[in-house]
């Protein structure tokens, strides 16, 4: 278990230095910042760092340190989890969390230190409970009932430690909406001669819930374990989608995305309040959300991935003076959608002076030579469904009295395309029961972005 | 104008000199008037102040009784402040800390069961004897108290005080009532009893206050879907300490762990795998096993996209788990496939895997992909790639030619450090596939201005002595060597070139009898070295008493060379499966080198003196760092040797 949670800012100054067991002593924070804060070595070479008996886990963020400590065995998975969790925290309470934001709230975030672990052993972690009764002036949430009356407190610690410490049962909503984001990243490595090596979608579902009381929501997805045991059924029951303004849509038909095929999804993981045992059993995604935004599930696919983009790269080395690159993008989605911000990063070699940059297509925004990235830079603001673009550039090298061959690291590539699921996945509904029998409305958004979209040169 | 400089200058300095002197007498001084100011706002200042400087390792306990004044507040904020000053500075002031101890009571009978938990929190974590007479009142009414929150505290400070003195805990039945928590109708108040007792037990080896049996184990497998994560990991890993009463039994409870391979907490996950694995030794029904196996599959390859610190906690346990488990992911090779912008830590763990999982049928795309991480920038990296490379083709006779056709390429990339790894990997694939690759040689040597490390330089010299017969000018070759070989300060290379101008003698005598006795003279008349000098004397003798004898020597058949996994030791690897996703598994070295039991302590100096060497410099556990290299089983850093001596390595 954990003995010490430090935060560091940079240099290795301890900001919040916060002991939970008797067995290390408040010095051991400068081993940790002697040994690998200030090691000499460039990279760290792992997250865990264990000098004689103590174990130091740490991650970065921003500008700080976050480790923990422990004198034992303990599970690094938890521990990590722990910081992740920690920083999540950090990162909801304040909105950034870095230095100034630690030095500004430290009494805030011993408070929370003081809750979120005892003895050592993590317990409730969930920011809506936390925010009921760690507060402060400087961060008070709207709703907060900090000291409010006795009876409050009652219900706080029933909400902190009950079977859905998640939520609240008090919550009440005029209207009653459910916001469900489908944000999928695309992950390839595509090798020089064009083969997919890999590529896989990492989904998130993402859901900003609205509703009151205690709903039991169920959640349906076009998963090909559950369509072909309901044996491929009529899809998503057909009911018009009304339009609906901006980029949402309601919850009913099957919308712009997606063929109504199913979606063999490899693995996924759910959200705490998600029954897992029901999902085992039947594969239903049944559970009572929290209010507002959380992460519903995530999920992983790697089997027939819609690669949004295709890309044709030539790079060829004319002696050691100069690269000429001629680099193809198509886009492999309905002429309906676009993508957006998209960068493509083009890299030259350390060596480069000077890049004569040509982009050919319609809109095809501009490239710009970025020598302390080693790379070129291609912005696209908006790139239509079906449209081919073209890049070719001449970038000439200074001579080097010691020639180094250049280690060509892959283009990459930036970029959200909206409406578009790389995975095909399809939200097919969402159902609200509540002890009240309210009217809800819900609403669906799907994303795709890129992950780690690399193509080697 | 000087003369009022002057007296400006020494005003200044007069000036200065307050300063420092108000300075000097203290922050602390100043504090503690503020701690004793009478404006409320004022005091709250002074302690936020107080507990900051706390953070930054200033000695604050002189205002022990200054902050102790302040305690008996309504303002949760400050009594948290004040709290946590009396955690750090109780041990330090044990009388003083007695002033405290009413306030804490009256805390704990508090209508507030926030300000009730804090206190029985606080207390428990004071860690002063003197403090638990007081401290068991309080402590027997909140493990009775209405209110879960305050329940689940109470419980973990059972834990508390049975560390710091058991016997009050057993006499004030407080271990019983933890066990009657078991039961409680509150998940979180049943996993904080999880965690207490399993710590209880560990505090206290051999007396088991609490043991899992086939009537407990259903109970909590029930709580666990009510938990919060945290607490389904603690129950979690008491389960492992169970072992199954049959197969029925370790079946049902194998299915009813399934579900939480879903959860998204990836410690949950690698918990739920570890179990599967350890009860999977009392399942023999191989319908269920392979259900296990496959389930178990996608949940681990989704850790690799977490965070980073994650999917390298998940690439060693991988590791760990495919020397158990070989053929568990070989389908799965291209989720290892290195992203050019992972942490290096995960690529060398990815580098491992993919070596390992690597079957005879997807040699190919691996050695592509070896090919690539074999150019990119870390050194470390592209010769752990390289060095996979010759493992591949030693390991493998249908790759080995694409292994050496990679090989070459990267040798002509013609970079220092490449050509050095390149070169010695290539004498262990030669000697695995003695001829098999001789046109590959001539290639290699035109290289031979880049090798300059000893290791390559050795290993170069020896496939010129052995494939002598296919380089037209290997007499310039050697001599040449030979010209560099008495300020050559290493002896491999020495004695390597001794070989091989005998080899290249051997077999072509003509060519070679020049520079063979020109040699053999120079190593026996002027190498400082003794062995190479023996060899050389060898050789001279062999060559001119019977050729015959001095060719089977030289020229004899090499024994096979095999390079098979870096496998842990069959109990090091027991013991690692059974702590999937702890720190020794992340390190691959036994808990016992790292952890230290309680009852091993007993001639080991407790919290007080640990500390005061903690104090006056740790610098002096350098000797015992050790970052957890990828070496398999390398026992780097932590004091290898002193196995069943745990006392050596508290080297600070």
């Amino acid at each position: 278990m954990l003995s010490a949670v430090f935060i560091y800012n940079q240099k290795g100054e301890v900001l919040i230095s916060r002991l939970y067991r008797h067995d290390v002593k408040r010095s051991v924070a400068d081993v940790f910042r002697v040994h690998v804060i200030s090691s000499p070595a460039a990279v760290v070479r792992s997250p865990v760092t264990t000098l004689g008996s103590t174990s130091f886990h740490h991650i970065r963020y921003d500008n700080l340190w976050l480790c923990a400590v422990t004198k034992n065995n303990a599970s690094a998975a938890m521990v990590f989890e722990f910081l992740y969790r920690l920083l999540g925290l950090g990162v909801s309470y304040f909105g950034r969390f870095d230095e100034e934001a630690v030095k500004n709230n430290f009494v805030l975030i011993y408070e929370l230190l003081d809750e979120v672990l005892d003895f050592g052993y993590p317990q409730n972690m969930e920011v809506d409970t936390l925010k009921l009764y760690v507060t402060t002036e400087s961060v008070r949430s709207s709703r907060s009932v900090a000291a409010d009356a006795a009876a409050a407190p009652q219900s706080i610690t029933m909400q902190a430690t009950g079977a859905t410490t998640w939520r609240r049962n008090d919550i009440a909503y005029k209207k009653n909406e459910a916001f469900v984001d489908v944000i999928e990243s695309v992950n390839l490595i595509l090798s020089a001669k064009g083969t997919v090596l890999r590529a896989d979608v990492q989904g998130q579902i993402v859901m900003r819930s609205f509703l009151s009381g205690m709903p039991e929501c169920k959640f349906g997805l076009n998963d090909k374990l559950v369509l072909e045991r309901d044996g491929g059924g009529g899809g998503g029951g057909g009911a018009s989608a009304p339009a609906a303004g901006g980029m949402g849509r309601r919850l009913g038909g099957t919308g712009g995305v997606g063929d109504g095929e199913s979606v063999e999804i490899a693995d996924c993981q759910f959200h705490q309040c998600v029954r897992l045992g029901r999902f085992d059993t039947d594969r239903t995604i049944s559970f009572i959300p929290p209010d507002g935004e959380f992460e519903l599930m995530r999920y992983r696919t790697t089997e027939n991935v819609n690669l949004p983009f295709k890309v044709l790269p030539v790079v060829r080395e004319l002696g050691k003076t100069r690269i000429e690159y001629e680099v193809l993008i198509k886009s492999n989605f309905s002429a309906k959608l676009s993508a957006t911000n998209m960068a493509v990063a083009i890299p030259t070699p350390p060596n480069a002076t000077k890049c004569r940059i040509k982009v050919t297509g319609a809109g095809a925004g501009k490239a710009k030579y970025h020598p302390e990235d080693n790379a070129m830079v291609w912005r696209i603001a908006r790139f239509q469904g079906l449209q081919e673009l073209s890049l070719t550039a001449v970038v000439d090298l200074a001579p080097t009295t010691k020639p180094v061959p250049w280690s060509r690291p892959p283009i990459s590539l930036n970029f959200q395309v909206l409406m578009f699921t790389a995975s095909g996945l399809l939200v097919r509904f969402l159902k609200v029961f509540e002890k009240s029998n309210y009217q809800s409305v819900k609403w669906v958004r799907y994303m795709t972005k890129a992950g780690s979209y690399e193509i080697r040169i | 104008m000087n003369a009022t400089i002057q007296t400006n200058f020494a005003r200044l300095q007069i000036m200065k000199s307050k300063v420092l002197a108000a300075l000097r007498k203290g922050e602390n001084y100043e504090l503690k008037t503020e701690l004793n100011s009478e404006y409320k706002e004022r005091r709250k200042e002074a302690v936020r102040r107080v507990i900051a400087n706390m953070t930054v390792g200033k000695d604050v306990s002189g205002l022990f009784t200054d902050v102790l004044k302040n305690m008996h507040t309504d303002d949760l904020e400050i009594k948290k402040l004040i709290y946590l000053y009396l955690i750090n500075y109780a041990k330090t002031q044990p009388d003083l800390v007695i002033l405290a101890i009413n306030t804490f009571v009256k805390d704990a009978e508090d209508t507030n069961p926030l300000i009730r938990a804090l206190a029985i929190r606080t207390m428990g974590c004071l860690h002063v004897v003197e403090v638990l007479d007081h401290l068991c009142d309080p402590l027997r009414k909140c493990l009775k108290d209405p209110n879960p929150y305050v329940r689940k505290t109470a419980v973990m400070c059972v834990a508390k005080v049975y560390d710091l003195n058991p016997a009050v805990a057993d006499e004030n039945g407080f271990v019983g009532a933890v066990r009657e928590a078991l039961s409680d109708a509150n998940p979180m108040v049943v996993s904080n009893a999880v965690s207490a007792l399993t710590e209880i037990n560990e505090m206290t080896p051999g007396r088991d206050v609490w043991r899992l049996d086939s009537s407990t184990v259903p109970v909590l497998l029930t709580a666990i879907n009510e938990c919060i994560e945290w607490g389904q990991i603690a129950i979690l890993e008491a389960l492992a300490s169970y072992t199954p009463q049959g197969e029925k039994e370790a079946e049902s409870i194998c299915e009813r762990l399934l579900p939480r391979l879903q959860h998204a907490n990836g410690s949950v996950v690698l918990t739920t795998v570890r179990l599967l694995i350890q009860y999977e030794k009392f399942v023999r029904r191989a319908d269920l096993l392979t259900q296990f196996a496959k389930k178990m599959v996608p949940p681990l390859i989704t850790l690799l996209s977490s965070e980073p610190e994650i999917q390298y906690v998940a690439l060693r346990n991988i590791n760990i788990i495919l020397q158990h488990h070989p053929k568990l992911l070989s389908k799965e090779i291209r989720v290892f496939f290195c992203k050019y912008n992972d942490p290096i830590y995960v690529k060398y763990e990815k580098l491992d895997v993919l070596v390992r999982i690597c079957s005879e049928r997807n040699t190919d795309p691996l050695l592509n992909e070896l090919k690539e991480y074999a150019r990119e920038v870390d050194v470390d990296f592209v010769r752990r790639a390289i060095q996979a490379i010759g493992r591949l083709a030693i390991r493998y006779e249908s790759a080995a030619d694409k292994a050496v056709k990679v090989l070459v390429e990267l040798l002509q990339l013609k970079v220092n450090s490449v050509v050095q790894d390149v070169v010695i990997v290539l004498r262990d694939v030669f000697r695995r596939y003695p001829q098999t690759f001789a046109d590959v040689v001539p290639t290699l040597c035109e290289h031979i201005d880049y090798v300059n490390e000893p290791d390559a330089k050795a290993a170069l010299i020896w496939i010129l002595g052995e494939y002598s017969e296919h380089i037209s000018n290997i007499g310039n070759l050697l001599s040449v060597c030979l010209e560099g070989f008495l300020e050559e300060e290493d002896e491999d290379v020495q004695l390597a070139l001794v070989s091989s101008v005998v080899k290249f003698f051997l077999k072509s005598p003509q060519q070679g009898q020049a520079l063979v006795l020109k040699t053999l003279k120079t190593a026996t008349e002027k190498c400082a070295n003794p062995d190479v000098r023996d060899r050389a004397y060898i050789y001279w003798r062999l060559l001119s008493a019977n050729p015959n004898a001095a060719r089977a020597v030289a020229l004899a058949e090499k024994p096979p060379v095999e390079i098979e996994n870096a496998n842990l030791p069959p109990s090091l690897l027991e013991e690692l499966i059974s702590e999937l996703g702890n720190v020794s598994s992340v390190l691959q070295q036994p808990a016992k080198l790292f952890v230290y039991k309680k009852a091993d302590k007993a001639g080991v100096p407790r919290d007080s003196d640990l500390g005061a060497r903690y104090g006056d410099g740790f610098d002096g556990a350098d000797g015992g760092a050790a970052t957890s290299t990828s070496d398999n089983g390398a026992m780097g850093g932590i004091g290898a040797g002193n196995e069943g001596e745990p006392e050596l390595l508290i080297s600070f």
